[in-house]
């Protein structure tokens, strides 16, 4: 870990509990769904922590406690450092305080994460989908969403499989 | 035939004002098929007059799922799905892809390959500034530009045909180097590319930097001021022009951006104007790292020999029954990555481009996440089109830089 950072994840430590893993020379922070929305604003605000510069998540299926890994990816430019934190939640519709508070990233990014796990984030100004259809059931992210396919029409099944396409006939 | 239907002011109604409700302002559809929303892009104004009052950006019409098929395709055959995303932007998608690869399951790649995708990637972020550059005088009736951006384009993309033998979706950079070496003609092609693009880049300014008609749809509309750029996550050169000293290529240096000497333009106005003004100054800087990277080209090997990884060469293959076996491997089960994730980042010609990728210790990625810039700086336009006329909209959209393959995935 960068010598400049381990205050910074020293303060996450003391103040909210948390505890980091260390791979491949990046530091990921695990902090408490509950503790997420006050870790964001000391690190911005004390710590100048000011570009979120991605906001996503994991699925961890089967696995269930905690299945989704939510994750934050701070940069800091003044000191040109980047510290991940990562809040799990558990269960098969969590529910998560939403961070358009203090970045806006979250306006869009946090509706991707809707749309694509089902994860909810309370207090969001604009909790809609975003990139599927409204009509759409599930979240397609998830790893227990099947990928989907179409079956090839070829001479011998042309019409059986045409028959079951959902396109207006004449 | 089903009949079209109205449009559904409910979903909308925490976005637009009171007055749209009661009919005093109008809600109009801007798009999906508009020539200056630059894709498939909708945006839904409320227009008091001509002006703006609120604008609702519509996306997901190109959203073709890649991320979830990249969960079903080993890490080698995922790459293909990159091309896809930012199709302006094709060698900096592989480079950011192959990238993350490598630092999840620790590979190298030897100087030549970095050398290589160095040159491969700057010459893409002509090509990329260019397109915009030529849609953006569409955008504004300048046509000219247009036929001018394309011809060196078409350059840039006959050198791309050159080494990788596709024109745009090229996925020539591999895990742990290049797909193969150049051919001995790529230096001479990128040689006379170098010889003349900075007097085209000189010709454009002639024809757009001081052009009047030009000057004044652009200067003062669409203020980014830093604070807002930051907060909504825009990267790029929108935000270098918005005062921020922010690249990654000089920040974090990735596959030896360290030994090159360029400079990063940065500009405060924070307008539409500076954003295109960055972006001319770009070019520059660009041709001034291919220029060294092509001078200082090593020789050697462009692919990691880490046979784990990177299949071995055809010629290998006849007389080692080891390389046999590796490359049966490798091209039906794929490598092993471990079971964890890790997130990196380059500076693709819109912003960061990230990406996070996590193994679970099998041959196929359980998580790949594009964090493709241009979404995040979409994200901001509502905020910069307000009070402004519809066409200065089109203005400021240009100069954002959208491409909504990057936005939709």
């Amino acid at each position: 870990m960068e010598k400049s950072l381990e205050p910074i994840v020293k303060v996450l430590q003391e103040k909210f509990g948390a505890t980091f893993e260390e791979f491949r020379g990046e530091v990921q922070c695990m902090v408490k769904p509950e503790h997420i929305i006050e870790a964001l604003t000391t690190l911005r605000d004390a710590h100048h922590f000011e570009l979120l510069s991605m906001l996503s998540a994991i699925d961890y299926f089967p696995q269930t406690s905690p299945r989704f890994h939510v994750i934050y990816q701070l940069n800091s430019l003044e000191k040109n450092l980047t510290l991940q934190l990562r809040v799990p939640v558990e269960g098969e519709s969590p529910k998560l305080p939403t961070s358009t508070g203090v970045f806006k990233t979250g306006l869009w990014r946090e509706r991707e994460v809707f749309d694509m796990f089902g994860i909810e984030f309370e207090a969001h100004p604009d909790p809609r989908r975003i990139l599927n259809p409204d009509e759409i059931e599930g979240h397609p992210l998830r790893r227990d969403f099947p990928l989907g396919y179409e079956e090839p029409q070829f001479s011998f099944n042309y019409e059986e499989i045409d028959l079951g396409k959902p396109y207006a006939k004449e | 035939m089903t009949q079209l239907q109205p449009a559904n002011v409910e979903q909308y109604k925490h976005l637009i004002s009171e007055r749209a409700l009661t009919g005093e302002t109008m809600l109009l559809n801007m798009g999906p098929q508009h020539p200056s929303t630059h894709g498939v892009l909708r945006l839904v104004l409320e227009l008091d007059g001509e002006i703006v009052v609120n604008c609702i950006p519509d996306i997901g019409f190109l959203h073709t799922g890649v991320e979830k098929n990249m969960e079903a395709k080993t890490f080698h055959k995922a790459e293909v799905m990159t091309d896809r995303l930012d199709y302006m932007n094709t060698m900096g998608n592989n480079l950011a892809y192959v990238m993350a690869v490598e630092k999840l399951v620790d590979l190298d790649v030897p100087p030549r390959a970095q050398a290589l995708r160095v040159i491969l990637v700057e010459l893409q972020r002509i090509a990329s500034h260019l397109v915009l550059l030529g849609t953006w005088g569409l955008d504004l009736a300048a046509m000219s530009m247009f036929l001018y951006c394309f011809r060196e384009r078409e350059q840039i993309l006959d050198i791309f045909e050159l080494v990788s033998g596709q024109r745009m979706m090229t996925t020539y950079l591999r895990p742990g180097g290049v797909w193969r070496d150049v051919p001995v003609e790529f230096e001479k092609a990128v040689r006379d590319f170098l010889k003349i693009f900075p007097k085209r880049i000189d010709e454009y300014e002639k024809l757009l930097t001081k052009n009047p008609l030009f000057v004044d749809r652009m200067a003062g509309i669409g203020h980014l001021s830093k604070e807002m750029a930051l907060s909504y996550g825009v990267t790029g050169p929108n935000l270098r022009a918005s005062g921020v000293n922010w690249d990654l290529r000089k920040a974090r240096p990735y596959m030896g951006y360290e030994q090159y000497d360029f400079d990063v333009p940065v500009l405060t106005e924070g307008d539409t104007y500076a954003r295109y003004l960055v972006r001319i100054e770009e070019f520059r800087q660009s041709l001034r790292i291919i220029e060294q990277a092509l001078d200082k080209l090593p020789m050697g090997p462009v692919r990691s020999d880490n046979r784990k990884f990177v299949p071995p060469p055809r010629s290998e293959i006849g007389v080692s029954m080891e390389a046999l076996i590796h490359h049966f491997k490798l091209w039906t089960e794929g490598f092993h990555a471990p079971n964890a994730s890790i997130y990196s980042a380059v500076e693709s010609p819109r912003g960061e481009l990230g990406v996070l990728i996590a193994g679970d210790g099998g041959p196929k990625p359980r998580r790949v996440h594009m964090r493709t810039p241009s979404f995040d700086n979409l994200a901001v336009v509502p905020e910069l089109v307000k009070g402004y006329l519809v066409a200065d909209l089109v203005a400021i959209l240009a100069s954002i830089d959208i491409v909504l393959g990057d936005i939709d995935r």
